[in-house]
């Protein structure tokens, strides 16, 4: 048995290095690693120390900054800032409407069309969005969960009509459809009707484009909606094993799907907290697949994330401060080996944010790439006997969330997490969590700058904001209006018609049926709509 | 102010449009009901029309809007227009992301108040009660 160092000194030996002086700024000589001889090491199982034996002296982190707003023009024209400014990844944020599977004509859409992201109706949008880009150079990420097969297909249908075919396309699709129910709440089908979707989208990824991530498992959203960092932490990594556990119903070997898993976290501002659950992340994942799933190639045991600072710790009280809050919790998901990473704009508790606060958020990663030296060292904090502490701690809370879901699910995590969601288990953690958490601030336990304390400033004029005019409202209906003058309205119906049929049988893949009906310019809504018409639409019932 | 004096109010909490983020309502709901107001929650999804219809069944004070995904604007008016259009005449108070130059055309609109990120629970609990006491500031 050869021992961790060696396991890593092979590994690492195997990696191509970046071009730099890994010394601190006296010339002090760094190591790549530090630890004992028989210790945890990077890149070697269970990988709580990277998933990676060289981490970020190979490659650093992707800065990939989320965008979109307006029309599909406008949010090119973002794309391609941020590709010029040095981003290397593109995020695409989706308005409500699209997130929702509605049109933009939609009568619930009203006011909403363009406003928290790029609208999407047909094939002409995505047409627009993705021009003069070159989508097999880059990869792409879309933030999108109940329509994700549908916007899927659209963008498969877009790459293959620009000449790039689907298996040089890279990127992430959201469709994390589990946490919809649990905190993000943007759900249309009934849970197990959603689940099909998933199984489709991951086979059909599976089959067709090895480069595409076909889930990105997301506990961003339920800390977001008041989780605590443990429960982010287990209803994610639960979340992960119950897709492990459909994608094997459907007869995927686990290890020809888990390595396109890629995970999602929070870099909330309790910084050792987070860097604690991002280690414990990679342990828990990495046992599990291995003893509970059989996996045995270790990409399917490497867990990857992307991290996104916390939207909630944002204050609308002396903004510029959130830059602050910002870097330092982008800071934390860099110590604890993130793979990608959003940072907020300062302006995001008031509106959508400026071009000039997004740029101030980019070169805040930055300034942590490039001039801080922490990328020189992987999993630094690895040894801290606080740090240490406190990621055993974060996975044995982890473990007991995990014996709970898997008694609800009667031995199946898939089981489990459904039944959660039926039952408002998960729910209700998130919102009793989130209130005990403003009762804390509200006792005046928890600090604020700038709004339980250090006020002065807060009088000063606030900085100018985001304006999204309803102008591209109008000009989006206008749009969609003329797309659907001009296409051919039997090859829809046709469409349409084939992808109800393949809908009623759960043993069809339906993305093939999506592609068709994209390329004829079928509209979001009308996909959507005919697999309510089969599938049914789920509804909450509301608790406080 | 203590708990009994707002045991006579009623307040109905709405999720309008399309936005799904439920935090901020679910906190506020219960940090009201904490103080002693009766809480009713309508759920996601709802339309003015809905909003409207569920405050005058319920016959209540106040209607509280959660609104964070900047629909506010065109939303938030159209509750007060078919909460008035039943002849009714009940006060809007929207919490949320609202940027402040919309602050005075939402006034304008008939908003009663406005609250931001970071307001405190007595805050709402203020607000929610000047606005059932037509004392809110135009």
């Amino acid at each position: 048995m050869t021992n961790p160092r060696e396991l890593w000194q092979e590994a690492f030996d195997a990696s191509s290095i970046r071009n730099d002086k890994f010394q601190t700024m006296s010339g002090i000589p760094l190591e790549p690693i530090y630890g004992p001889e028989d210790g945890e090491f990077p890149g070697v199982y269970p990988y709580t120390r990277g998933p990676y034996a060289s981490m970020y002296r190979s490659k650093l982190w992707t800065m990939r900054l989320f965008a979109g707003f307006g029309t599909a023009i406008d949010t090119n024209q973002r794309f391609k800032d941020i590709l010029k400014s040095g981003g290397d990844g593109l995020s695409t944020a989706f308005d409500m409407p699209t997130l929702m599977g509605l049109d933009s004509d939609d009568p619930m859409s009203l006011g909403e069309v363009g406003r928290c992201g790029v609208a999407i109706d047909t094939l002409a949008d995505m047409r627009d969005l993705f021009a003069d880009i070159d989508l097999g150079g880059i990869t792409t990420s879309m933030t999108i969960n109940s329509p994700a097969a549908v916007l899927l297909a659209m963008f498969v249908a877009q790459a293959e009509n620009a000449g790039v075919p689907r298996v040089k396309l890279g990127g992430t699709l959201q469709n994390d459809i589990l946490k919809e129910y649990q905190a993000q709440k943007e759900f249309v089908f009934p849970p197990r009707q959603s689940m099909r979707l998933v199984r489709d989208t991951v086979a059909f990824t599976a089959a067709e484009m090895p480069r595409w991530n076909s889930i990105s498992i997301s506990g961003y959203h339920i800390r977001e909606a008041g989780s605590t960092a443990a429960e982010e932490l287990a209803f994610t990594l639960a979340n992960g094993f119950a897709y492990v556990e459909l994608a094997r119903q459907a007869g995927l070997p686990v290890d020809a799907f888990a390595p396109r898993l890629s995970f999602f976290f929070n870099a909330h501002i309790d910084f050792f907290e987070e860097i604690a659950k991002y280690r414990a992340a990679r342990r828990i994942w990495a046992r599990w697949l291995s003893k509970r799933y059989g996996a045995t190639s270790e990409r399917s045991m490497q867990l990857r994330f992307h991290t996104q600072t916390a939207g909630v710790s944002l204050t609308a009280q002396q903004p510029e401060v959130n830059i602050v809050r910002t870097a330092i919790e982008a800071l934390a998901g860099v110590l604890g080996g993130t793979q990608s990473l959003h940072t907020n704009s300062m302006d995001e508790a008031l509106a959508l944010p400026t071009e000039r606060s997004a740029r101030i958020a980019l070169r805040t990663q930055q300034v942590i790439a490039h001039e801080t030296n922490v990328t020189h060292v992987a999993d630094p904090l690895g040894g801290s006997y606080y740090v240490e502490a406190l990621t055993d701690q974060m996975e044995q809370m982890a473990e007991e969330i995990f014996a709970k879901i898997d008694e609800m699910g009667g031995g199946s995590m898939l089981e489990g997490c459904i039944v959660g969601i039926d039952e408002n288990w998960f729910q209700g953690r998130i919102a009793d969590s989130a209130y005990e958490l403003e009762r804390a601030f509200n006792r005046g336990e928890r600090t604020i700058v700038g709004v339980s304390k250090f006020l002065e400033g807060n009088e000063e004029d606030q900085m100018e904001t985001l304006r999204i005019t309803n102008a591209d409202e109008q000009k989006q209906r206008q749009r969609l209006a003329s797309v659907k003058q001009d296409r051919n309205e039997s090859a829809v119906l046709d469409a349409l018609d084939r992808l109800a049929k393949d809908a009623v049988d759960p043993e069809v893949n339906l993305m093939p049926a999506l592609v068709d009906a994209s390329q004829v310019y079928a509209t979001v809504g009308e996909m959507m709509n005919t697999m309510a018409g089969v599938f049914g639409r789920h509804i909450e019932v509301p608790t406080i | 102010m203590t708990t009994s004096d707002n045991q006579s109010l009623r307040v109905l909490v709405a999720k309008v449009g399309l936005d799904g983020h439920d935090r901020g309502v679910k906190v506020v709901a219960r940090l009201l009901r904490d103080a002693g107001i009766e809480v009713i929650y309508t759920g996601l999804f709802q339309t003015p029309e809905t909003v409207a219809a569920a405050a005058v069944d319920e016959d209540v004070d106040v209607v509280g809007l959660s609104m964070l995904s900047g629909a506010h604007m065109t939303l938030a008016p159209l509750v007060v227009q078919a909460i008035r259009a039943r002849g009714a005449d009940i006060p809007v108070v929207i919490g949320g992301i609202v940027p402040n130059h919309d602050l005075e055309e939402l006034k304008a609109a008939g908003i009663a108040e406005i609250l931001g990120p970071g307001a405190p629970a007595s805050e709402v609990v203020e607000a929610v009660r000047r606005a059932a006491a037509g004392t809110s500031k135009v």
